[in-house]
């Protein structure tokens, strides 16, 4: 009886090294390693074979059904409701339908954003999101050539064949932390599946790609001089969306840092350049383009707080530094998605489920999102 | 070769040792003690009795208010879901005040608690550092273990106590959790521009991983002399004896000089109490002195040049 601790013992260190080895999502050997910067800085980038290999597979690009015929009557003199793709010839328009299809809703069909038996109809919700998400391609392409350059981005960038794109985000608080006497984590230290599963702060995506959080947390002196009044926590926040941005690339702080002064532009590679209008192109897109459009969303569509799914660098990037591995699949479109053709605004709270048949842009509506206090005034009217 | 195996190879049976007589007024020692053969293989084999008195009872209570205190905040903060508490158990902690209470008293769900906990982590530690102190005086010892635990006492006052006094704010003591304070750790590193450039943070580094040399230097020679009775360290620093002259005159071959039987364990000593110190000192300085060590390193020469790779990248906020 003495010697029974020797089975439960071997049983404990056959599950911890079971788990250790298995449990981890380790990359086994060889990897690829490319030098970014000077040696001796540590700037060398570690690639997995067997992930990249996955992730070509998974980034390969598709090509259009076939070429259409550029002439002939515009799609707005041969269709009802055209208003963003009205410049196309009858058979660009329809070649591209039949692409968007493959590229978001290939299973679901033609159906999924319109009427069969009135295809012109702005009814479904999902014909008024993409109509807007058109809009959102082109304002990407011909606005934000400082981070799309000229690759610029499609439908397929982000939707990949599903309806709704992988790697969206919605707020969630997480558990805990409403009302109760006990059990505040300070808006972190729980797993953060959107920063690499840290216990980093989960609200850094709304913090900086919704809200504009200063992302700069260092002191540009190296004595105090009381101006700076970030702590560790604002730190822990800015890290998370470094991180964020870290996992959804496939890369890691090297890619766009010096580690050694992260906050030094002076030693920074030309890509942190990019990424800085990559944050600020998501905030765009969440402010101007995702969040407007709340009224028509379905609660199926929403996150658990409540409001839209928005963009984060994931939803395009998909784990790839450049999306696509930097092919693209605009210039086979740039004539419908590169550059805006229509930037008028519909009132998303005057579209009504199955009624609405035109739902027409608002000469003077902004770009800027409508505050909750008129949104519930609007529908209050109703 | 009976002396060439990790685990000690002979364990001597007798009548168990209850130790010495206690003064007056010292309470009784609890526990009937057991030999235990793994306890002997790693050390004596005999277990307890072991002497709590009213510090050491008190120092655990206090301690496992602390521990329930994080503990039940934890698994709120899961929303008393026990799977979660589990899955999350490294990524939970109980997070201290935000920085807008400064040094005032937070409400408990806003990091009440971390407070009220820390009052009573802070009492269970030093309870036990008194014990340590009344315990070896009860033994005739000296207090250097006292005060080697006050070192580490020191660094761990450091940081949840002195710097926030002297930053002015709560927010800036460590969360209690495992990721968490690891977190708190790096970010720590970051928002003061690389704690690599904090000279103290240096010598820290180096007493650490020099205790870890020496340690190693230390306890090879002791066994590699051990057949000649060297274990006996102690004896052997005024009757100096074969495996001494042999342990002094390997050192003396190898590298020119040699420590002794008492002076290596000085060292041990010095460079094992100096980590903390000179670690606590870094930490008391970032936030209050220096803002940048980086900066800082900058001015004083510490930062090696590297050429500009990307002479191009200008910071787009102010470039344009």
């Amino acid at each position: 009886m003495n010697q029974l601790w020797i089975p439960f013992a071997a049983a404990g260190a056959v599950f911890v090294g079971a788990a250790i080895i298995f449990g981890a999502d380790w990359d086994t050997p060889p990897v690829d390693s490319v030098q970014i910067g000077y040696r001796g800085s540590g700037m060398v980038q570690v690639l997995d074979r067997e992930d990249q290999a996955a992730l070509k597979v998974a980034n390969a690009v598709l090509e259009p059904a076939y070429q259409p015929d550029p002439a002939g009557p515009r799609a707005n003199e041969v269709y009802q409701n055209v208003q963003v793709l009205g410049h196309l010839s009858e058979d660009e328009f329809n070649e591209l339908m039949f692409d968007i299809t493959q590229w978001v809703s290939p299973v679901e069909g033609c159906n999924y954003c319109h009427n069969p038996d009135d295809l012109a109809s702005d009814e479904v919700y999902t014909k008024v999101v993409s109509r807007r998400m058109l809009q959102m391609t082109q304002h990407i392409n011909e606005d934000w050539q400082p981070h799309v350059a000229q690759t610029g981005v499609t439908c397929y960038t982000c939707h990949r064949g599903q309806t709704l794109p992988a790697n969206v985000w919605a707020k969630d608080s997480g558990p805990g932390e409403k009302g109760r006497a006990v059990g505040w984590r300070g808006g972190q230290n729980i797993v953060n599946k959107l920063a690499a599963n840290t216990s980093l702060p989960t609200d850094a995506l709304e913090s900086y790609l919704l809200g504009e959080k200063n992302i700069r947390v260092h002191s540009l002196t190296a004595l105090p001089d009381g101006t700076n009044k970030n702590t560790v926590k604002e730190t822990e926040e800015s890290w998370a969306l470094m991180m964020h941005m870290s996992e959804s690339l496939g890369v890691g702080c090297i890619t766009c840092h010096n580690t050694r002064a992260f906050n030094d532009w002076d030693q920074s590679p030309t890509q942190r350049v990019t990424a800085w209008h990559g944050i600020r192109l998501t905030r765009d897109l969440n402010n101007a383009f995702m969040t407007p459009m709340e009224p028509v969303f379905p609660a199926n569509r929403k996150g658990p707080e409540g409001d839209v799914f928005k963009v984060s660098c994931n939803t395009c990037h998909n784990g790839v530094q450049k999306p696509m591995y930097g092919a693209s699949m605009l210039e086979n479109y740039v004539k419908s998605l590169g550059t805006q053709t229509e930037r008028g605004v519909p009132d998303f709270n005057l579209w009504k489920e199955g009624e609405t048949k035109v739902l027409a842009p608002t000469n003077t509506s902004s770009l800027a999102p409508a505050s909750g206090a008129e949104e519930k005034a609007l529908a209050s009217a109703d | 070769m009976e002396y060439q195996n990790i685990f000690t190879q002979i364990q001597v049976r007798g009548p168990v040792e209850a130790g010495i007589p206690l003064p007056r007024g010292d309470d009784e020692r609890i526990g009937k003690p057991i030999y235990n053969k793994l306890a002997g293989w790693m050390g004596y084999a005999q277990i307890g009795p072991i002497y709590l008195g009213f510090l050491g009872t008190a120092s655990l209570i206090a301690g496992t208010i602390w521990f329930v205190i994080v503990g039940m905040n934890m698994l709120a903060s899961v929303g008393w879901d026990p799977i979660q508490f589990i899955r999350q158990l490294f990524w939970l902690a109980l997070e201290p005040p935000p920085a807008k209470y400064g040094l005032g008293i937070p409400p408990l769900n806003e990091g009440g608690w971390y407070i009220i906990s820390s009052v009573f982590l802070l009492a269970a530690v030093l309870m036990w550092w008194a014990r340590v102190y009344i315990r070896a005086r009860a033994l005739g010892l000296g207090t250097h273990v006292f005060w080697a635990f006050g070192s580490a006492i020191f660094l761990f006052l450091c940081l949840g106590l002195f710097r926030p006094l002297m930053m002015g704010s709560w927010a800036e003591a460590v969360p209690y959790g495992i990721f968490p304070h690891l977190d708190w750790t790096a970010a720590f590193s970051i928002r003061y521009g690389n704690l690599y450039y904090n000279p103290f943070h240096c010598l820290s580094i180096a007493f650490l991983y020099g205790s870890v040399l020496l340690f190693a230097m230390h306890a090879a020679t002791i066994l590699a002399v051990t057949r000649y009775g060297g274990e006996r360290e102690v004896e052997q620093i005024t009757d100096r004896g074969t495996a001494s002259e042999r342990a002094a005159l390997f050192w003396r071959w190898t590298m020119g000089f040699n420590a002794t039987m008492e002076s290596i364990h000085r060292w041990a000593w010095w460079f094992a109490v100096l980590t903390p110190i000179t670690g606590g000192i870094g930490i008391l300085l970032t936030g209050t002195v220096v803002d940048n060590w980086y900066l800082w390193g900058m001015k004083h020469g510490l930062v090696a040049p590297l050429p500009d790779l990307w002479p191009t990248v200008v910071d787009p906020a102010i470039g344009g």
